[in-house]
């Protein structure tokens, strides 16, 4: 195994603990919640600093809304909910007062995709990385491990403008540096190859470690790399790596329209045509389930990776 | 300033609106003539302001335009308190302009703090900057303006909720009460009822104001202002009529979003005497 990891954690947490450690070093940090301060583990901050946190009941559109007012006093606020709710429920609010009057929003997404589970589609949204994507001066970040995501809020306080953070509620494995510093737009090569790329983001990071394990075994040197950033894509790595390999797979746990594989589309036909597979759900909704079932089911795992960097590099030689 | 400088002041501005209109062919003259006074009065009297303009504005009233689409008087009684040169108006909606369709901060207009137009979101805005002011000890006041039809979208209510809960009392909320709505009169459209009634039940001070007599106008914000801090956010149902200062354009939705003809505008422009220099 290429990487190891000795416990395992939700992004979400890693997310309520930056956000706490925030409020110690950022006095202008507030943080507002649409009554899921549990789910989004933002009972510390609240706790610590009850007067820089408002709840704002089932009320998101108000929420964004108040979010952008109180950037004008230089406030830095955090809004906390569902992926759902803080995106597709109120993309206008967020276009308008937000990405189009540019104000230094982070609107932090817990629940994020599939492994939300049991709940079914309606609270499963796989839409909403196209969404924040298209929108102008929106930076879209989706960490991979609890690690990640707890440096990444930490990051998003200081980088100046309105930021989408997606994050999710199972637990997986804790496999990224404690200590890391989060580059914003910077990809993360988790292991150099020869023989295929594949870019993946979120929770199918780990699915892609664990798939490069079985195509060593079978003696194909895959290299792995991590977008944690969508927006903006590092694209000179995503070139860099594209020309070496000469194949590519992509994995998300997003609809594969619109999604991180729609971005490395980009760069493949305006830059350097190699062939693409996609791992992510096929335009479709979700269903309840749990969540390892549900990722099984739609294809979400190491074993789809391993199949669609096959037919790539198939593809590869034959084209 | 006195009554009759700011009633000066006013005419100029209807002409100014109806002057940016015509030259474009589009925008919002209707609600923009109604609310004339209002502007003038906030940013010519009562409000604590300075057109060297600042983001933060602290230790300043804030002001917000929900309806944005009344862009045209804002932007003239910005221009004419200060904010930009007069000169700029005749950009209005134009290519490469600051002064867009809608408010934005997109261009950097001096004045502006944060986008309008897709209707229902001011008071939310207002909500946010209000607690950044409480944050920070700052004694000013925030002011919304939010037009009646507008107050249709749910989010409105949503925000009423947090302000009342939260006991957003630097927060004055007026709203343009001028009874019409792009398809008509707004009872007929979608009647909000009783609005006095459905603000106080939510938890708010509920004023009135005479918002086309600028003697009374003053007076009725001036007690607005002292309304506030007393532990409630507060609303003001403005009292306004669409086209007012023009003959032909006033009470009726009809000069919503048209512009006036060559004809129609210098039939408007003889209703208004140039008080300041036209821009």
């Amino acid at each position: 195994m290429i990487l190891e990891y000795t416990e395992k954690k939700d992004t979400r947490s890693g997310f309520g603990a930056g956000l706490s450690q925030l409020g110690e070093t950022h006095p202008d940090v507030v943080a507002l919640c649409a009554d899921l301060i549990g789910s989004l583990k933002m009972g510390d901050f609240q706790k610590k600093y009850p007067e820089r946190f408002f709840q704002v009941g089932i009320a998101e559109a108000n929420m964004m809304g108040i979010a952008a007012g109180l950037t004008i006093s230089g406030k830095i606020p955090f809004t906390g909910t569902f992926a759902n709710f803080s995106t597709g429920r109120v993309y206008d609010q967020i276009r308008q007062s937000i990405a189009y009057s540019h104000k230094n929003v982070k609107i932090c997404a817990s629940h994020a995709g599939l492994t939300l589970g049991e709940d079914g589609a309606t609270h499963q949204i796989l839409e909403d990385l196209g969404m924040m994507k298209m929108l102008p001066g929106m930076t879209v970040i989706n960490p991979c491990d609890y690690n990640q995501t707890k440096a990444a809020t930490l990051a998003i306080a200081d980088h100046y403008g309105p930021v989408y953070l997606r994050f999710g509620r199972p637990v997986i494995p804790v496999f990224t540096p404690a200590d890391q510093v989060f580059e914003i737009g910077k990809a993360w090569k988790i292991k150099e190859g020869k023989d295929v790329t594949i870019f993946a983001t979120g929770h199918l990071v780990w699915e892609a470690v664990l798939a490069e394990e079985i195509l060593k075994a079978q003696g194909i040197d895959a290299e792995i790399i991590n977008i944690h950033t969508i927006k903006p894509l590092d694209e000179e790595a995503v070139l860099a790596s594209i020309q070496k390999t000469g194949c590519v797979v992509t994995a998300e746990e997003h609809n594969r329209l619109g999604g991180l594989g729609d971005s490395i589309a980009q760069v493949i036909v305006s830059k350097q045509l190699v062939p693409q597979e996609y791992v992510a759900v096929n335009d479709s909704f979700g269903e309840s389930g749990k969540p390892e079932d549900l990722m099984k089911k739609y294809g979400l795992d190491a074993l789809t990776i391993v199949e669609k960097v096959k037919k790539v590099i198939q593809r590869k030689n034959y084209e | 300033m006195n009554s009759n400088q700011l009633k000066e002041i006013a005419t100029q501005v209807r002409r100014d609106i109806l002057r940016m209109v015509h030259q474009c062919q589009s925008g919002h003259p209707g609600a923009s003539l109604g609310c004339a006074d209002f502007f003038v009065a906030l940013y010519f009297w009562k409000l604590k302001h300075d057109p060297q303009f600042s983001m933060k504005g602290n230790g300043e009233d804030l002001f917000f335009l929900s309806n944005g689409h009344i862009s045209p008087v804002w932007y003239s009684v910005l221009a004419r308190a200060g904010y930009f040169d007069v000169s700029e108006l005749a950009t209005f909606r134009k290519l490469d302009s600051r002064l867009q369709g809608h408010p934005t901060t997109h261009e950097g207009l001096p004045g502006v703090r944060i986008a309008s137009g897709s209707l229902g979101q001011g008071i939310s805005v207002a909500i946010g900057a209000a607690l950044g002011k409480k944050l920070d000890q700052d004694p000013q006041k925030v002011i919304v303006l939010t037009g009646d039809g507008e107050l249709q979208e749910g989010q409105n209510w949503e925000a009423a909720m947090f302000a009342a809960h939260h006991k957003v009392d630097n927060l004055i909320a007026f709203v343009d009460y001028n009874g019409q709505q792009i398809d008509g009169p707004t009872k007929e459209v979608m009647d909000n009822g009783d609005l006095a009634a459905k603000f106080t039940a939510f938890g708010w001070e509920v004023l009135s104001a005479e918002g086309n007599d600028m003697d009374q106008l003053c007076e009725d914000i001036n007690a607005a202002f002292e309304a506030s801090g007393k532990g409630k956010p507060v609303v003001v149902l403005l009292h306004t009529e669409m086209g007012f200062g023009v003959d032909f354009m006033v009470g009726t939705h009809k000069w919503h979003g048209i512009a006036p003809n060559d004809e129609q505008l210098e039939k408007a422009l003889a209703q208004l005497p140039s008080t300041l220099q036209d821009y």
